[in-house]
């Protein structure tokens, strides 16, 4: 293909707040002059919601998938139906990002059942015998920083085999003591996770101490609601027998794209919880749960 | 060799009787050499002396300075003022150029941590930030990783199989949902995943440590790859995996070594990133120290965030911290506090760890990622080490235990594994700290219970002076440490290392000294024995005597020699050797130390005793001020010589030899038996018989003996008693005999002509002449080719220069009185006839013209130069008619062979050459013949004329010449050189 078409946006992270103008430049390599007959940029934002396989049937998780939610769709004309010189032609354009009427307009965030995306797509329309041009970029649609601030809501908690659920044998359990807390369960997104975990005793070795962050994605459909629980990452805060007695820092970065501020709509969730993992050396797995609300401030 | 010499030279004197026909049939005057008033001449052309007062002018007189400009910050106050500078206070002319102190003494003193001189002219903002920069950055003092590197890899080997188990795609992208919601960009990088992904899971199973490094190394090779081709997600993989590694303990002996290979993978990583994200930052690229924040553009800003992000996501935790570790300075190109906050972050990260060796290893490359890139964070540091007292008891753990179980790992050999990394963490914790941190350190390490571990790591890290003011604590605190743990002897060594740069105090000496041997004696191993005593040695000499430096030869012997152990401690036995020679300089207290010898003695491999003999005498030519006769150093060295001497073969190389000789000739050198001549003849005499090999010795020994002579004859006055002649002829018999031993021709020819001179000095005739006539009868061997520095080298220079020096020596030898007139001058002319020159060579020619001079100066009344008491042939013929009129028919016979020789020349191409010898001729004649002979004045003319016949004469020697003839014509008896004037024709060179 003799003609290149590209998107570049002037941010470098591509991170857009509501309101804000998308800046950057078409750029249309080509050895010769293209002939086309109008080149305009879109817009979209979508929410694409999928059905897991667990909640419904196999086919229709296939078949029956949600309807896309649009969130916003726009358009506009960058270039006129005309002659682009050869070379290297930049078109700078200049794109509000602004929803019709009342519409929401959520955080980017992928996931497995719930995707919300937006992207900018320019379009080449040619004359006959020339395939039309397209080329997709995706930005970051991040939501304004809320002015409030977050109720620091710290957490301590205390593992041992009498503060266990769903244990069938719980004689057949070593005795341990794991104290901690975490700094905050209602978190900003953009700071870390923190806090501080401590062995205070173990009958069998500790093989490996895990963070676990987990989303739960919530679509409704004709059934009614699907909840799913899927892992994001699992980070290690500890490997081997770690000294009893000593805090080990509890630290998890929430990673970008794949979390978003805790969003309740109509028509699904998306949440995230935490667990700690602790696997000891029998393998025997513990695992504790912590519900977080993220935001943004 | 002397008999047929003389039967050749009476042939000489036949065929210059034939050779005399040559002469144009023009007979020369009786005496045709000029009468040479030589006292008269030596005043004339002596410089006129003009007597010196006292306090005038003279260049090597102190300069006075009258100079009345102020200087400003002097050395010397005085010279500021002109009242000063009138009293006669000598300056220094090269220290007043300087505008007071010169110009190293400044910089020295700039590179002292306070800034005096030079904070004249900077502002004291920069002052004080040159000085804060001091205090925080690294310094010279400090022993940086590379140098550890080195020694860790070799002492941290292992025979045992090794496996490396690489996961290549171990973590699955969890964005690789089915979705097609990923962006251009992920799936590209995913693709590149799945081609890791494919069978890239492999196992390395049973690798030697070599092939184990080898892998390592590929590693790296493809991260720096993967990297160039732009396969980032690659590269990244590739540093996980291999600090994935580290969390392996198995084969634990080997652990600092893995630890070193792939931390310099990770180095290798972090420098790749941050070069990358540097070059990121848009013209004008910042600079690459000193950059603030707002320097960096968006895109290098988010291109690192991304990094952090990426690896933020790590799954397990070593790599993670590792990875992290390693790119900790890109942290710059996004705040200015990042550093400072990750450091304390990653430190308390460490504790999650629960091997405690693979805890200790992570710290110590925190630290050293740290002091490289924020040395002035201490706090860190700190933390790091406080955390590992915290952790001390993991290493009893029961985890710990049933591994070493498991692996046949005792517990001695486990604790050293942790003292490459304690000792770096100490040294970056110790670095410029103050004393009452580390007083607090160590008594926290004091707390501890079995911290042997700790506290060699203290005395290793910690300054020496520190450990040195408490080294008795040490001693105790050794001393309560368990036997079980760590092995006493290595805390001792590092107690020693301490002590030997540092001095304790005077009164603790003794005790410190007790208690440490008391336990390195009881050292079972030799190996483990003879590191710890190598460095109490120079403890021992550095403030004893040799009484107790005796003592501890002593006990290394008896440690050592049993199932020669000493053959697997050269090293270390040499270096107690050199530490002892660093201290003991005189070498008569040196081998009055009845162990010294037989300490040697156990060098054994003869490479290594020959090098521990140089060792010896290179001290001893350094140090040795006095001649010495000391019969113990003279034995004690002889043989030390001898077994250098004796390492000679027909293998040794030059360069070997020359080395050894240059060691050899400096003890002889140094042997001085002072008024007792005949005791160091016999040492001589001695000294040829042990040293034969060494050519270079034997000359050394020829010149000894000479100079032996001489100095007798300036002890008796010139006046030998017949004890003393009888013991210089024995001094030239000693020559005589020595010389012919040598190959080298030209040091036999020059020894003889030295030797020869040294008996004529001395009033021994015979042995004189003997001298003399060897050298010339071994003229014709004298090859045509020498090799010099190992090129081939036409010898004819050197031959030539030989001869002449020669000839100058035959104006004061005497005739023999059986022997012919002339009898060595004409032998010598001879050979030179016999002798077969290069061809197209004039050499010969130019011999005869040099033997010119000699026959007039034979031909004077009164001798140039004589030897005291010896009567040369002015005395011994007086003048006679006939002996002159031998020298004039010599003359013309050589003049012969020379005008021969240059209408040979004439013929052929040679009338440059023609030209030049024709001019050497008229030169000789100019200076030494009588030109008022008409014939010979015709002749000069003539051969002036030749040489400018062709114009190849040089104008200017020709002006010079004649300007010098016009002035010795001035000379009421050279008149006649007026007329000559006339008749020489400067010709133009058309």
């Amino acid at each position: 293909m003799s003609v290149i078409l590209d998107i570049r946006l002037k941010r470098a992270n591509k991170v857009y707040h509501e309101a804000e103008v998308l800046a950057g430049v078409v750029v249309i390599t080509s050895k010769e002059a293209v002939q086309h007959q109008g080149i305009s940029l879109t817009m979209e934002g979508l929410v694409n919601l999928q059905l897991s396989s667990k909640s419904v049937g196999v086919f229709e998780a296939f078949y029956n998938s949600v309807k896309p939610i649009q969130l916003i769709n726009s358009n506009i004309e960058v270039a006129k139906p005309g002659k682009v010189p050869g070379g290297k032609t930049e078109i700078p354009f200049e794109f509000p990002l602004q929803v019709k009427g009342n519409k929401v307009l959520y955080e980017t965030y992928h996931g497995v059942f719930v995707n919300i995306q937006y992207t900018l797509r320019c379009d080449m329309r040619r004359p006959l015998l020339a395939k039309d041009l397209s080329k997709t970029c995706e930005f970051i649609h991040v939501l304004q920083p809320q002015k409030s601030k977050v109720q620091p809501s710290p957490v301590d908690f205390t593992i041992s085999p009498e503060t266990l659920q769903n244990v069938k044998e719980r004689n057949s359990l070593p005795k341990f003591l794991v104290r901690g807390h975490l700094d905050a369960t209602n978190c900003v997104i953009t700071q870390p996770l923190t806090g501080e975990l401590v062995v205070e005793s173990s009958e069998v070795a500790i093989k490996s101490i895990e963070l676990q962050l987990v989303r739960v994605e919530t679509c409704g459909c004709a059934e009614g609601y699907a909840r799913d629980a899927t892992e994001i990452q699992n980070i290690q805060i500890a490997e081997g027998d770690v000294c009893h007695g000593l805090p080990i820092p509890i630290y998890m970065v929430f990673p970008r794209l794949f979390t978003c501020p805790t969003l309740e709509t109509t028509n699904f969730n998306v949440e995230f919880e935490m667990n700690v993992v602790i696997v000891l050396h029998d393998d025997h797995l513990i695992t504790e749960n912590f519900p977080l609300k993220l935001c943004r401030v | 060799m002397v008999e047929r010499g003389e039967e050749a030279f009476t042939g000489a004197v036949l065929k210059f009787q034939i050779g005399s026909r040559g002469l144009e049939g023009k007979l020369l005057p009786t005496r045709h050499a000029r009468v040479r008033k030589y006292g008269a001449e030596l005043q004339r052309c002596q410089l006129e002396a003009t007597p010196v007062e006292q306090g005038d002018y003279h260049p090597l007189k102190p300069i006075i300075v009258t100079d009345s400009r102020s200087r400003r910050g002097g050395r010397k106050g005085s010279t500021s003022s002109s009242s000063s500078s009138s009293s006669s206070v000598a300056m220094d002319p090269l220290s007043s150029m300087m505008e007071g102190t010169d110009p190293l003494s400044l910089f020295a003193a700039a590179s002292a941590s306070e800034v005096p001189t030079l904070s004249h002219s900077s502002s004291s903002v920069e002052l004080g930030r040159k000085q804060r920069e001091n205090e925080d950055e690294v310094g010279a003092d400090f022993e940086p990783w590379s140098a550890k590197r080195g020694e860790i890899l070799s002492r941290f080997t292992t025979t045992e199989k090794l496996s490396i188990n690489l996961f290549m795609g171990s973590e699955k992208n969890k964005a690789s949902s089915p979705s097609s919601a990923v962006s251009e960009k992920v799936r590209t990088r995913l693709e590149e995943l799945d081609d890791l992904e494919e069978g890239s899971q492999r196992e390395l199973l049973n690798l030697s440590q070599q092939d184990y490094v080898k892998r390592i190394e590929e590693l790296n090779q493809s991260l720096k790859e993967a990297w160039a081709s732009d396969q980032k997600v690659k590269a990244l993989k590739i540093v996980i995996q291999c600090s994935k590694l580290l969390s392996d303990t198995s084969v634990i002996q080997f652990y600092p070594s893995k630890f070193v290979l792939i931390t310099d993978i990770l180095d290798t990583f972090g420098r790749l990133v941050y070069e990358r994200i540097w070059s990121m930052c848009s013209d004008p690229r910042p600079q690459p120290d000193s950059f603030s924040v707002e320097d960096v553009n968006d895109t290098a800003k988010e291109t690192c965030l991304n990094w952090f992000f990426k690896i933020a996501s790590i799954r397990e935790l070593i790599p993670r911290l590792y990875v992290e570790a390693a790119i900790l300075k890109c942290n710059r190109f996004l705040n200015k506090t990042g550093i400072q906050e990750t450091l304390p972050r990653l430190t308390a990260m460490i504790r999650g760890i629960g091997d405690p060796l693979v805890a200790v290893y992570a710290r110590a490359y925190l630290c050293r990622v740290g002091m490289e890139v924020a040395p002035h964070l201490k706090d860190s540091l700190n933390k790091n080490f406080f955390d590992l007292l915290a952790s001390f008891r993991q290493i009893h753990s029961d985890t710990v235990q049933n591994q070493l179980v498991i692996q046949r790992v005792e517990i001695p050999v486990y604790l050293t594994l942790y003292s490459p990394a304690i000792h770096w963490i100490l040294q970056c914790v110790a670095y410029r700290a103050p004393d009452v941190l580390l007083t607090e350190m160590m008594e926290r390490c004091k707390k501890l219970g079995n911290n042997a571990l700790l506290l060699n790591s203290v005395m290793w890290a910690f300054r020496p002076e520190f450990v040195a003011a408490r080294a008795t604590d040490f001693i105790g605190m050794i001393k309560d440490c368990d036997e079980a743990g760590f092995p006493k002897h290595l805390l001792f060594g590092s107690l020693g290392r301490s002590l030997a740069c540092a001095d304790p105090a005077e009164s603790e000496r003794l005790p410190i000294l007790n208690e440490a041997w008391k336990v390195i004696t009881k050292v079972r191993s030799p190996q483990d024995y003879i590191n710890c005593a190598e460095i109490w040695v120079e403890f021992t000499c550095r403030h004893f005597t040799k009484r107790e430096v005796n003592t501890v030869l002593a006990d290394i012997i008896k440690h050592m020699t049993p199932d020669r152990a000493f053959e697997d401690a050269y090293p270390q036995l040499q270096s107690v050797m050199k530490k002892i020679l660093t201290y003991f300089h005189n070498f008569s207290v040196l081998f009055s130390m009845e162990k010294f010898l037989p300490f040697m003695d156990m060098f054994q491999k003869d490479s290594v005793r020959v090098e521990v003999c140089k060792s010896i005498m290179e001290v001893f030519i350094k140090h040795q001020q006095e001649p010495t006769r000391d019969p113990v150093i003279l034995n004690a060295l002889l043989h030390v010589c001898k077994t250098m001497h004796d390492s000679v073969n027909a293998l040794t190389v030059e360069d070997e030899k020359r080395s050894l000789a240059l060691l050899i000739n400096g003890f002889i050198r140094m042997v001085s038996f002072g008024r007792d001549f005949e005791q160091q003849l016999s040492f001589c005499v001695e000294a040829r018989a042990t040293f034969c090999n060494l050519e270079t010795v034997i000359i050394q020994l020829i010149h000894t003996v000479n100079q032996l002579a001489m100095e007798t004859k300036r002890v008796m006055g010139g006046n030998h008693s017949r004890k003393t002649a009888a013991f210089v002829r024995a001094c030239a018999a000693y020559s005589f005999i020595t010389i012919p031993s040598l190959t080298s021709i030209f040091s036999r020819l020059h020894l003889y002509l030295l030797s020869g001179q040294v008996a004529l000095a001395n009033q021994c005739l015979s042995q004189a002449d003997a001298f003399l006539k060897a050298a010339v009868s071994i003229l014709p061997e004298v090859p045509r080719t020498i090799s010099v520095e190992g090129k081939q080298r036409s010898s004819e220079a050197f031959l030539l220069d030989f001869i002449n020096s020669f000839l100058s020596t035959l104006l004061v030898v005497p005739d023999h009185p059986e022997q012919g007139v002339l009898y060595l001058v004409r032998g010598l002319l001879n050979m030179v006839q016999d002798y077969t020159w290069e061809d197209n060579s004039d050499a010969k020619v130019r011999v005869y013209i040099s033997a010119l001079p000699l026959l007039a100066a034979m031909s004077q009344e009164n001798y140039l130069y004589t030897i005291p008491k010896v009567d040369s042939n002015e005395t011994l013929y007086g003048g006679d008619p006939k002996f002159v009129a031998e020298i004039s028919r010599l003359c013309e016979t050589l003049i012969g062979q020379v005008l021969d020789h240059l209408k040979t020349l004439g013929r052929e191409e040679g009338v440059r050459r023609q030209g030049s010898i024709a001019f050497a001729l008229f030169s000789v004649l100019l200076a030494h013949g009588d030109l008022r002979n008409n014939k010979l004045n015709q002749l000069a003319v003539n051969l002036w004329n030749l040489s400018h016949k062709n114009g190849y004469c040089e104008t200017r020697t020709s002006v010079r010449t004649l300007e010098h003839i016009k002035q010795q014509a001035q000379q009421p008896e050279l008149s006649h050189l007026s007329d000559m004037l006339l008749r020489l024709s400067l010709q133009s060179r058309a």
